[in-house]
């Protein structure tokens, strides 16, 4: 761990005078110093070799259990681990902040792979409500359904789901790509900020409502735009783009890109980009 | 939040209270306050069953005013002799707890009439009438209602139920799910959400003689969509008008004699997950519940915004 010497200057934060109000939660009046020492631990990071495989069957496990053994192998060093008897259980594979190879032999509940950096994960099933949210890189590869609010608020990584999706699905996305080789419900890309989403199938009503930017594409019928969403001509590099990241995600192999409708931003509603103080900018 | 559950058998007949009861105990961290089943059973189909209460649990938790148990019996003699005013022909009865009993009889007449009359007595609330529907609805989790009531043997085609988390009402059994479609046989809902225009609606449908016993959002599920099909309406086609007729988050079940059906709001806020093969159809808020009666794996789906589907047996 870096020996950082202790300084008695003003955070960048503060020299902005951003912490002059009185705060009085516990948890608030501790601010965040990047010269502090334990800011560079990095908490789950291990050494793992991906031949090194083990099966962990979870039937007679809680997800904390699940979650604290898959940890437990990894600081053992298997990089690839095989998670048997899933049975739809919540919050699954929550926290991986490592590379890893992560199988699924079987269905996911609800925040499946939630809050992940860096795994590569295949489910051999479907996933409930809010799958890979805020998820921060790495590849989840779904082989079934998946339900609504599929990948919130990601903000890097590839997200694919072969089969369809539910409502709200990449609600408050930040970065990254989410596939869906299936439809999509209502509400596709709501209060969406940066990233792209492609759909190949149908997206219900509202596509891409409120969204501040990003791009989505849909390869087939859309219910309806949303506020503030509208169409933009495909281009070359739309299509290059979108061929690839298909190759990538091992779906839509005969599948018409130039056809696709691509939807972006109309920027007619609040644009945090061109409206956030400067100086809030900066301590963001 | 609450946690809503279905499944029907088609073409057969399956142990529907262990099934449901296993399915309502997974999702019992959705809601823990009371549990309901609605199980149609493998009964003759001549007589009618009429579940009701007479009082309310007053155990640990609940929001209910503790009665003397003596009045308790008062009012069930109260109902004896209404039933006798009123021509009906009890031929078995059985207490189930202090406060609730199951009446098999027979009646030819006009059941809103007969309902009415019943339930002017006071604190009596008629659960259910059907010839197939047994509807149960208590304080705790699906285990203790289960045992309460000692529906782990009950066999029959399809069922709903619901695990309540009590919100906008007390915890009682009279706000609990499943509500009964009064006052049509073997109709009952269940429901997982929020409805927003609930006084509008319930003002406007008391005005047409229908009755309300609870002042959960839940109920007005059930006496909307019995207003419909009083007005003509199929099933399907007055779940498809309450899309728009009701106002808010929901997503429901509703099951008859025959049919089983669910909606869900066009905002798809409720969760759902749908399993469905040729011989059954399963469905809950969560996949756990549909696990819990089919380990091994399945293909299972969200229904999207605005859909609503009718199963038959």
């Amino acid at each position: 761990m870096a020996n950082l010497k202790t300084t008695e200057k003003k955070t960048k934060a503060q020299s902005m005078g951003l912490h002059t109000e009185v705060l009085t939660g516990k948890t608030q009046q501790k601010f965040f110093n990047p010269d502090e020492a334990e800011n560079f631990y990095y908490w789950g990071t291990y050494d793992v070799d991906f031949n090194k495989r083990i099966d962990l069957d979870v039937n007679d496990l809680d997800c904390k259990e699940a979650n604290k053994k898959i940890d437990e192998l990894m600081s053992q060093g298997y990089g690839t681990i095989v998670i048997k008897n899933p049975q739809g259980k919540h919050s699954l594979g929550v926290g991986v902040l490592n590379k890893l190879n992560l199988i699924f032999e079987g269905s996911l509940g609800y925040f499946g792979v939630g809050s992940i950096d860096g795994p590569t994960v295949r489910i051999n099933g479907r996933v409930g409500w809010s799958c890979a949210e805020n998820m921060m890189a790495g590849k989840v590869v779904i082989e079934k359904n998946a339900g609504s609010c599929f990948g919130a608020a990601v903000r890097g990584g590839d997200l694919i789901c072969k089969g369809s999706v539910g409502a709200r699905t990449g609600i408050d996305q930040k970065g990254g790509t989410i596939i869906v080789g299936g439809d999509a419900g209502a509400f596709t890309g709501f209060m969406m900020q940066r990233g792209r989403i492609i759909i190949l199938g149908n997206v219900g009503i509202n596509l891409g409502d409120s969204m501040y930017d990003g791009t989505i594409y849909v390869g087939g019928k859309i219910g309806s735009f949303g506020s503030d969403a509208i169409e933009s001509p495909m281009t070359k590099s739309d299509i290059d783009w979108i061929r690839r990241k298909l190759k990538v995600a091992e779906i839509g192999g005969n599948f018409d890109i130039s056809k696709m409708t691509k939807v972006v931003a109309g920027k007619k509603l609040w644009n945090y980009d061109a409206l956030e103080p400067t100086e809030k900018k900066g301590a963001i | 939040m609450c946690g809503i559950a279905g499944l029907i058998h088609r073409g057969k007949s399956s142990n529907v209270g262990n099934e449901l009861q296993a399915m309502l105990q997974a999702l019992k961290h959705r809601g823990p306050d009371s549990t309901g089943y609605a199980l149609y059973a493998d009964n003759d189909g001549e007589n009618f069953i009429m579940r009701f209460k007479v009082g309310e649990n007053v155990g640990e938790g609940s929001s209910s005013v503790n009665e003397d148990e003596s009045v308790y019996d008062k009012r069930k003699e109260l109902v004896d002799d209404m039933l006798k005013n009123l021509g009906a022909k009890v031929l078995k009865e059985e207490k189930l707890t202090p406060y609730s009993y199951r009446y098999e009889m027979k009646y030819d007449d006009d059941l809103m009439d007969f309902s009415k009359k019943i339930e002017s007595i006071e604190s009596v609330e008629i659960l259910s009438i059907g010839k197939s529907l047994e509807l149960i609805k208590d304080l705790g989790d699906a285990q203790a209602v289960l045992d309460r009531y000692d529906l782990g043997k009950v066999t029959g085609t399809h069922a709903i139920g619901h695990a309540r988390m009590a919100t906008e009402s007390g915890v009682d059994i009279k706000s609990a799910h499943p509500f009964w479609g009064y006052p049509f046989s073997d109709v009952s809902v269940v429901h997982n959400g929020q409805l927003t225009n609930y006084w509008n609606n319930r003002r406007v449908l008391e005005n047409k003689g229908m009755r309300f016993m609870s002042e959960c959002d839940s109920e007005l599920i059930a006496v909307y969509l019995a207003e419909k099909m009083r007005n003509g309406a199929t099933l399907e086609e007055g779940m498809k008008d309450s899309l728009s007729g009701l106002d808010g988050v929901f997503t429901y079940f509703v099951a008859t004699k025959d049919s089983l059906g669910m909606a869900k709001d066009t905002m798809a806020a409720k969760p759902l997950v749908l399993y469905e093969s040729d011989d059954l159809v399963a469905m809950g808020s969560e996949e756990i519940a549909i696990r819990s009666i089919l380990p091994q794996e399945i293909d299972t789906y969200d229904p999207f915004d605005g859909e609503v589907k009718v199963w038959q047996i």
